[in-house]
This record gives structure tokens, sequence and C-alpha cells, in this order.
């Protein structure tokens, strides 16, 4: 299996282990991923506050750039995703639009057709295209006696209603279940992390962690899974500023889903990026997951 | 349904669906208040989204784009698959950060700050630069926060999660040649 694939600027610094954990995740499931080359940053939410159509094209630009021979792209965070999904629907929906995007793409010596690139996230791929047999083939050891609460955020499961329920998703939980985790039922797994909010204004932001993360203390999870950088960066560095502004103590570890099935595929903690979390991960897991912790390298 | 109050109301009203996509279903919001009930933030904003868009309908051009509510939409999307009528929410609040950006009503918001330094390493580098993006966001416009996020950035550091260089792209001069042409051709 081939897919293009476009990192997005968190990999590169602030989630390295999110990025090492897929391509040991990828290699172990014979998942190949090219990335997009020369790509640029997606704008995140901030460039369609100021101008919709340099907007549009900067995102527009990295679908222009996927290679011609590959028509899946896999993006890992939520903002990425929804970013480069939208702008091909976008101009797919308003031929006139398309018309304007490819004409600033143009100056660059540029063109995308709408609905080339089909544009998925990595939990998908691994959910539909590798599948349970798949899955289940690959695993050295079982993740039973671990309580994860999946969490899927916003812009991966809206505004677009067909990757799953926008309401209350059930990839993420399924894929973890296949590894013998035990997936509790976490009532804000697509309730929103503020996303840039932390940077603007610390009451909406830290309000909007807290509920995430008493949400998951009562579901009884012993670790929080992230599929999206920007989220794990906002619960796992802002957590101890969430306890100081509220007088809370949460040490809830917040790990990206790709380093916990790493772990079930029997890979190493420094293949899966191990030792970059704030809050720390690995006493709890080494409490409850004892045998999966011991078989893994350090 | 619709009351064109006026004719600049309707101007406004009609402008602001014109710079949204799909946003003529705006002309068929029942004003269920769905989206409010559904807002993570409803409770912090000056008038919720139905409020807003009854604004907007009566061509309170001023008093909607001074509101603090698009500042405080953080775009998770619950209003827009929730709304009955298929109104694109969202992207109205992005319509209305644009425009009150534009004619310079947005206050009390660090938002527009954070947005043009983001788009500023964007356009020099290609990529958001993080450590530096936060720096020169909190250099200009929060100095005390920076003293407080300090801890933070240092941890971040710490736990290699912080880049010290930004890193530029190959071709940067294709990108900007893209935002240099888009922003030629409006919006
Ligand atoms: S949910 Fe839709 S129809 Fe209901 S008030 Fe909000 S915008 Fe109007
Ligand atoms: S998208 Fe914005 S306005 Fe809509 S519910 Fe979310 S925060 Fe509120």
């Amino acid at each position: 299996m081939k897919y293009a694939f476009y990192p997005g600027c968190s990999l590169e610094a602030s989630s390295a282990a999110y990025a090492r954990s897929i391509e040991a995740v990828c290699r172990a499931l014979g998942i190949e991923l090219v990335e997009v080359d020369d790509w640029n940053c997606c704008g995140a939410t901030e460039y369609h506050s100021l101008h919709r159509l340099t907007a549009a094209a900067v995102i527009a630009r990295n679908l222009a750039l996927v290679d011609q021979q590959l028509t899946q792209l896999v993006a890992p965070c939520a903002a990425c995703f929804l970013n480069l999904k939208k702008v091909d629907h976008q101009m797919a929906d308003e031929p006139a639009w398309a018309d304007k995007v490819n004409a600033a793409l143009a100056a660059g010596g540029l063109h995308y057709q709408p609905g080339r690139v089909k544009v998925r996230h990595l939990v998908e791929v691994l959910h539909s295209d590798v599948g349970k047999e798949g899955i289940q083939a690959r695993v050295k050891k079982s993740l039973a006696g671990l309580k994860v609460a999946p969490y899927y955020g916003c812009q991966i499961v809206r505004p677009f209603k067909d990757w799953d329920n926008p309401e209350y998703p059930m990839k993420l939980d399924e894929l973890m279940s296949w590894v013998g985790a035990e997936v509790v039922p976490y009532p804000t797994k697509a309730a929103c992390c503020g996303g840039h909010m932390t940077q603007i204004s610390e009451a909406q932001a830290y309000e909007l962690l807290r509920r995430l993360l008493q949400s998951a203390v009562d579901a009884g999870a012993d670790v929080i899974l992230c599929m999206c950088p920007m989220c794990q960066l906002n619960l796992d560095a802002y957590q101890s500023a969430v306890n100081s502004y509220f007088g809370t103590n949460y040490r809830m570890p917040i790990l990206f889903f790709t380093q916990v099935l790493g772990l079930a595929f029997g890979l190493s903690l420094k293949e899966l990026g191990f030792g970059s979390e704030i809050v720390a991960a690995l006493p709890v897991l080494r409490q409850k997951v004892p045998a999966v912790l011991a078989a893994a390298k350090s | 349904m619709i009351q064109m109050a006026n004719k600049e109301g309707t101007s406004f009203l009609h402008q602001v669906m014109a710079e949204t996509p799909r946003g003529e279903r705006l002309l068929h919001c029942i004003q269920c208040g769905s989206c409010g009930g559904s807002c993570p933030n409803g409770p912090d904003m000056d008038y919720s989204p139905r409020i807003l868009f009854a604004l907007i309908q009566a061509g309170e051009r001023e008093k909607v784009l001074s509101a603090n509510t698009m500042w405080m939409c953080v775009s998770c999307y619950y209003c827009t698959t929730r709304c009955p009528q298929q109104i694109p929410i969202t992207d109205i609040m992005y319509t209305l950060k644009r425009m009150s950006l534009r004619e310079g009503l947005a206050k009390g918001t660090d938002a527009p700050a954070l947005a043009r330094t983001f788009v500023h390493y964007l356009a020099t580098y290609g990529r958001a630069f993080e450590l530096g993006l936060a720096t020169r966001f909190y250099l200009f416009n929060k100095p005390l926060a920076m003293v407080k996020m300090g801890p933070l950035g240092l941890k971040m550091l710490a736990h290699g999660r912080m880049s010290l260089m930004p890193k530029r792209i190959r071709n940067i001069g294709q990108l900007q040649a893209i935002i240099a042409k888009a922003q030629d051709l409006g919006d």
C-alpha cells in the first residue's frame, strides 16, 4: 500500500513523537508513505481569517504537488486534514472558485484538478484499508489491562459527515480494541481542544481542556489517545497550566494512538518517540501493561 | 421570513452571503438556536450565532462586525453539522472575521495579531516556525504573558519539542508568487 503523505508543520518539531511512531507503525504494516515534495504549511485556521483566496491557494499548492502517480493523500493533523479536504471539495463544488484558485496557482506554474486527490486520515487508512485482520496479524502483545480514551477532536469528524459519525465516532475505538486495549466510553471524544485558543485567551482554552480531562477521569481512563498533534500538545503541554488555573490535579498521560498501537506491535520505545511527552506516561503503562513494556526495548 | 430592514441591511446580508461558500443558505435560518446551544464558547460570546444572524438580517453591520462572537469561534463545526438548515455557520464566522478586520472593527482580541504573525512566517519560510511564532507573537502583543509562558517554552525545549531554527521550503519563490497573485485577484 502506497500513499502520498503530508506531515504538516507540527510533525517537524513539537510532535516528532507522532512522526516517528507513524513511520514505525506504517513500516510494520507494510504501508509506504511518500512525503509530498517541498510541501508548505496549510495555514491552519489563521489564514482563513485574513484572506479566503490566499488561504485556498496556499493549501491547493500542496494538492498540486502530490505525485501524479498517487491519488490518496494521508494527513495526520486535524487542521491540515480538513484544510486539504475542504479546498478540494470547494473547488469541485464551485468551478468558478476552482478557476480563481488555479489562476493563483498558475503564477507558480501549478494547476490542481479538483477531485484528483482523496484526502484521508491515518486512522481511517488503518481501520478500512488494513482492516481488523491485517492489524491483528501484526499484534505481538495484547494491550489488555490498559484503559484508553480515544479522542478525535473536531476537524476530522466535522463538518464532513462521511468520515464517521460526527457526534460520536467509533473508528479509533475499534482500532484500539483490535489490539486488546480496553476502550472506555468517552463522552467528550469529539469535543474541542480549543485549537490555537491557548495562544489567544487562556480562560476559554483552559475550560475546554478541563472538560476533556475531567471526562476522561470520570470514564476511568488510564491515558487519552490523540490523532492530531495540536490536540495532543494542548492536552499535554497545558495540563499543568490547567491545574494551576483551576486548582485541579490532573496527571493524565496524553499519547498519540500510533505510539500505543506500536507497543502492541512490539516496537521499541525509541522508535515510537516515547520520552517527549510532558505528562509522564511510562509509569502508568508499566503499571497497567507490564508485560508489554517489558517486551518493548527502549 | 427575511425582513429587508433597509437598503444598507440588504447589502450587508448579501455581502456576507457572497463571501461565503454556500452562504445563500443564511436566508433559511429559522432561529432555532441549535447553533448557540452546541457552541463550546457560546456563554462567552457577545451574541450567540443565532442572534448574530438575526442582526445580520437586520443590517446591523457595525454591531455584528465589532462583536466578539466570531473571535470566540474555535472552528469546531458542531453548529455547522447540527444546523437543521445546512447553514455553513463556521464559514460565516470566517467571513465575519475577514470583514471585521478589513473594516477595522475587530477589538479586544489577540486573534488577528496571532493570525498575522502566523501568516508572516508562512510567507517568509513556507512553514510555520513554532518557537519563532510564539516569541514574535508574545513579544509584540503580550510581553507579560511571555514571562508567564517562559517555563512552558523551556519545558517544551527540554522535551525536544521546539525547533530553534525555522525551516525554509526549497521553492519559496513559487509560494510567494502564488500568494502575491491570490492577493491580487482579491477575496
Ligand atoms: S442552527 Fe441554523 S437554523 Fe438554527 S438558529 Fe442556528 S443558523 Fe439558524
Ligand atoms: S464552529 Fe464556532 S460558532 Fe460553531 S459551535 Fe464551534 S465554536 Fe461555536
